[in-house]
């Protein structure tokens, strides 16, 4: 075979969602079209599910392991066991506080059990720093040497979290340089001012349950590097973060707390790359909800809420979704004088109990169908009451714009791009709306978003707008963000800013300005 | 928590008590006065190592008793990062003892919105004394000298300050606004967030001239909004009959702007009517807090009357610096303690002050159809 022949050959990417229901994979070419989609049950052994997925995806495909290029993993594995409380690892803590912080200790809204999983190890030490970067107390050494010797033998990894340390970083590396010293090269230190922003407990929080799941993230990547590696590919592994981003793998081990619910992200991701919308809404309808997320600038916008993680208030932003009651499975009822739509589905057991499918109760699909929305071969729709199901439609149709007119933020016509079995039920014009997309591979739409593969980077500070104009603020920021985003694997050359925002701190003077920019950029 | 039930009356604050208190001081702080999330955490901690907190009525108090307001200044954005310490908490005391020469009988909270008014409960626990039923401003506001304390004349001074290092000052100020300016200035100097007590009151000043019973009022506020969620049922009927409260609009924020001016955030917000209220429009304005609803160039609600913005569905308060396009909000307001509508209250806090070019009216008189004309 010669080199030009080789050039010729296309290149694919791999992409896995591990949700907790299915495992859904999907195979893409270098120019992102979709080639072959997988959907698997999730399995016990999770990884069981993920090889099974990525031998069909090869085997029904037919593509040679050798041209997968990339291969992006989004999976459940440690929600899940931050929400059983299993294999975590336990953590020594570090607050670099004292004399500030005192009247709420480490771990003051933590449940016994998820305590218990992380050990006993949590000390409140002197330092810290102002929010313009100004030392509060400088370290006592002797002090943090004493707190580490105690932790020797009981704990697999150490967070440390100091006060202001987004703004300055420098005590909490010097902890890290001393928990090194005392406990070892190989002890893993995770800082707080990489994972978070301002908002010390909810960053401390993030910080040890990012130490606690390393182990678990460990075993993560190990099967699916061993998997790949089985089915002869050999491809660059990047881990699914939460906001729609990835990261590499060996970033995602010493970062694993920033998987955490990646899924929903994925679905709003892969919605926007099948329709080519940059922004729109992504309704998901399934048989049970429809969910609605809306994309901004290629991205899912996010809550403004405190996630809170196995019952620890984090400070990890998801997606901001609204979900309604209103699925294919949605139970339809005839009272008589008027006609109630749901809340209750039949959900799973739609094909067996719908009317159309021969069954007893009157379903959402059962309306779509009878007023010829879709074409079901062999549908038996001439006993369905046809005002009946014109009442049930409207009542479907007006939930739906109005659970659209929710999550809009203008009076403007919004487009929306439809994904998931129940999307059906909606009509071809709809209220407030301009264009409907209804893409194909929409049941794959989370493992197309896991495959999509934007690096970012982020950024959180705090500038005093007396000492730079907010031109200067706004410039650093960014250049901040796109670095780490750089240092994170993107190509420097396709970095862009993804999102910038500024809130002006209350109550003070001296102009404080609190900036956070993100920038993303393909592989 | 089965004392308080038995007696139908909030005699102590446990937990519960401070979870529901933190949820209502939301409400009452109307888009402002930071986030309780910190200060209930504090206050639980407090509990959980030294026990519940004896809630004791203005009526109560001896007339010579000594009562010290005592909250955070500053930047509640900093108050998240840089947690006070526990000494913070009780130094003021300490400094306002040693000058006056007595020692404090109860701590009360300067504001009941926002995060205030959960911090005398850390003191209160620590030193055994009791934590007063009531406040200064019956609401947030956002500068010193906005309490009814300022209006009846009492002299804001001694007033303490303190910082997590351990610095300590204690000041003289001729008047409350002059407190506000040395305060604010110190508070900077402290890293954005420090400790303060001011206004020393008697019992007999407390009685005549602070808001009382509002902590019971944030708890039945807080509980209300907790037991409808866990019902499931809309809690704003209830809350607007608790507050003597009015629904001035339901909407969606289609417009925010922010700005800051002065140390401030200001801004306003537009919302589109939804529901059976389509077509209208309400305009918000606010400094930290909401002060001003308009629409159609007539006020619906004015400062410093309260208007909160609650989330359609659950109730819950939504603030200032929280709230962001689309929400789905009802705009509810409702009537302040009445020392506020006086002349020298309403040239504190009234629309005037805020540089609002709108004519003070009473919300039940708004609410009616009468007057408000822009």
């Amino acid at each position: 075979m010669s080199w030009t022949m080789i050039s010729n050959e296309e290149n694919y990417r791999i992409g896995i969602d591990v949700g907790g229901t299915n495992t859904d994979s999907a195979l893409l070419d270098s120019k992102l079209n979709t080639i072959h989609t997988v959907k698997v049950h999730t399995t016990r052994d999770v990884n069981e599910g993920i090889v099974e997925s990525i031998r069909r995806l090869l085997a029904e495909s037919g593509v040679n392991p050798a041209r997968v290029q990339y291969a992006m993993l989004g999976t459940t594995h440690c929600t899940n066991a931050i929400v059983e409380r299993k294999h975590l690892g336990k953590v020594g803590l570090i607050r670099i506080g004292a004399p500030a912080t005192t009247s709420v200790p480490p771990l003051a809204d933590w449940d016994d059990t998820l305590k218990a999983a992380i050990g006993s190890h949590a000390y409140v030490a002197r330092g810290g720093y102002e929010y313009d970067g100004r030392t509060i107390v400088e370290l006592d050494e002797a002090e943090i040497k004493d707190y580490l010797g105690r932790m020797k033998g009981e704990v697999q990894a150490v967070a440390v979290c100091g006060v202001f340390s987004p703004v300055n970083a420098s005590q909490e590396k010097r902890v890290a340089e001393l928990a090194k010293e005392v406990l070892g090269e190989a002890m893993p230190v995770t800082l707080s001012h990489e994972i978070g922003s301002i908002g010390i407990l909810e960053r401390e929080n993030a910080s040890l349950l990012n130490g606690a799941l390393l182990n678990v993230i460990a075993g993560v990547v190990r099967g699916f590097e061993q998997a790949l590696q089985s089915f002869g590919i050999d491809a660059g592994v990047y881990i699914c973060q939460n906001d729609g981003t990835l990261m590499r793998s060996e970033y995602a081990l010493r970062y694993p707390i920033l998987t955490i619910a990646c899924g929903p992200t994925n679905s709003i991701r892969g919605a926007a790359h099948l329709s080519g919308l940059n922004n729109a809404l992504v309704i998901d309808i399934g048989g049970t909800t429809t969910d609605i997320g809306v994309l901004a600038q290629g991205f899912p916008r996010q809550s403004s809420a405190a996630v809170e993680i196995g019952g620890v208030r984090t400070n990890f932003r998801m997606p901001d979704i609204l979900s309604i009651g209103i699925g294919g499975g949605t139970i339809v009822r005839d009272l008589g004088d008027a006609v109630t739509v749901g809340p209750d589905s039949v959900g799973y057991e739609l094909l067996k109990r719908g009317r159309i499918f021969g069954g007893d109760t009157l379903t959402a699909t059962d309306v779509a169908v009878k007023l010829g929305r879709y074409d079901w071969d062999g549908a038996r729709t001439e006993e369905l009451d046809a005002s009946v199901c014109r009442k049930a439609d409207e009542i479907i149709t007006r939930d739906i714009e109005d659970a659209i007119d929710r999550m809009k933020t203008s009076a403007e016509a919004v487009d929306v791009v439809l994904v998931g079995g129940g999307s059906i039920l909606v009509p071809d014009k709809l209220e407030g709306v301009g264009r409907i997309v209804r893409p194909d591979h929409y049941d794959a739409a989370n493992a197309i978003g896991a495959a999509l593969g934007e690096v970012s980077g982020e950024t959180e500070r705090i500038y005093s707008l007396d000492e730079m104009t907010y031109d200067e603020a706004m410039a650093d920021a960014k250049s901040n963000a796109v670095e780490q985003a750089v240092l994170a694997g993107a190509d420097r050359a396709t970095v862009q800013i993804v999102l910038s925002e500024d809130i002006p701190l209350a109550y003070m003077p001296g102009n404080a300005l609190l900036v956070k920019v993100k920038a993303a950029g393909r592989l | 928590m089965a004392n308080n039930k038995d007696q139908n009356k909030l005699t102590e604050l446990d937990e519960q008590a401070v979870q529901y208190i933190a949820v209502g001081a939301a409400v009452l702080g109307t888009g402002g006065g930071g986030d309780p999330h910190i200060g209930k955490l504090m206050a639980m901690e407090a509990i959980r190592k030294y026990g519940p907190v004896r809630l004791v009525r203005p009526e109560e108090l001896e007339d010579d008793s000594l009562v010290v307001p005592l909250s955070m200044i500053g930047a509640p954005t900093v108050m998240n990062e840089k947690i006070p310490s526990i000494e913070q908490m009780t130094r003021p005391l300490d400094l306002i003892e040693k000058e006056l020469g007595r020692k404090v009988s109860a701590v009360m909270p300067i504001e009941v919105g926002g995060g205030n008014s959960l911090v005398p409960v850390i003191a209160a626990a620590e030193r055994g004394i009791p934590i007063l039923d009531a406040d200064a401003m019956g609401r947030a506001f956002p500068e010193s000298q906005m309490v009814t304390f300022y209006l009846d004349g009492i002299d804001c001074s001694p007033i303490t300050m303190a910082d997590e290092r351990g610095n300590g000052v204690l000041m003289h100020a001729i008047d409350g606004v002059w407190e506000e300016r040395m305060a604010r200035a110190l508070t900077i100097q402290m890293g954005g967030s420090a400790s303060i007590c001011d206004y020393p009151v008697s019992g007999a000043q407390v009685k005549k001239s602070a808001v009382p019973h509002t902590l019971t009022l944030a708890y039945e506020i807080g509980k209300t909004l907790f037991e409808s969620k866990e019902m499931k049922q809309n809690p704003i009927e209830a809350l607007l009959k608790q507050l003597n409260g009015y629904a001035l609009f339901n909407g969606k924020a289609v417009d925010i702007r922010r700005r800051t001016e002065g140390g401030f955030t200001r801004g306003e917000a537009v919302f589109e009517g939804t529901d059976a209220e389509k077509g209208r429009t309400m305009r918000l304005f606010f400094q930290n807090e909401f002060l001003l609803a308009t629409e159609d160039g007539r006020s619906l609600a004015v400062t410093p009357d309260l208007i909160s913005l609650l989330d359609q569905d659950t109730g819950m308060p939504i603030t200032t610096e929280n709230l962001k396009y689309g929400a789905r909000v009802t705009a509810v307001g409702f009537p302040c303690d009445p020392r506020w509508r006086t002349p020298k209250g309403l040239e504190t806090v009234g629309p005037k002050y805020f540089g609002y070019d709108a004519p003070y009216v009473p919300i039940e008189e708004l609410a009616a159809g009468k007057g408000g004309d822009l």
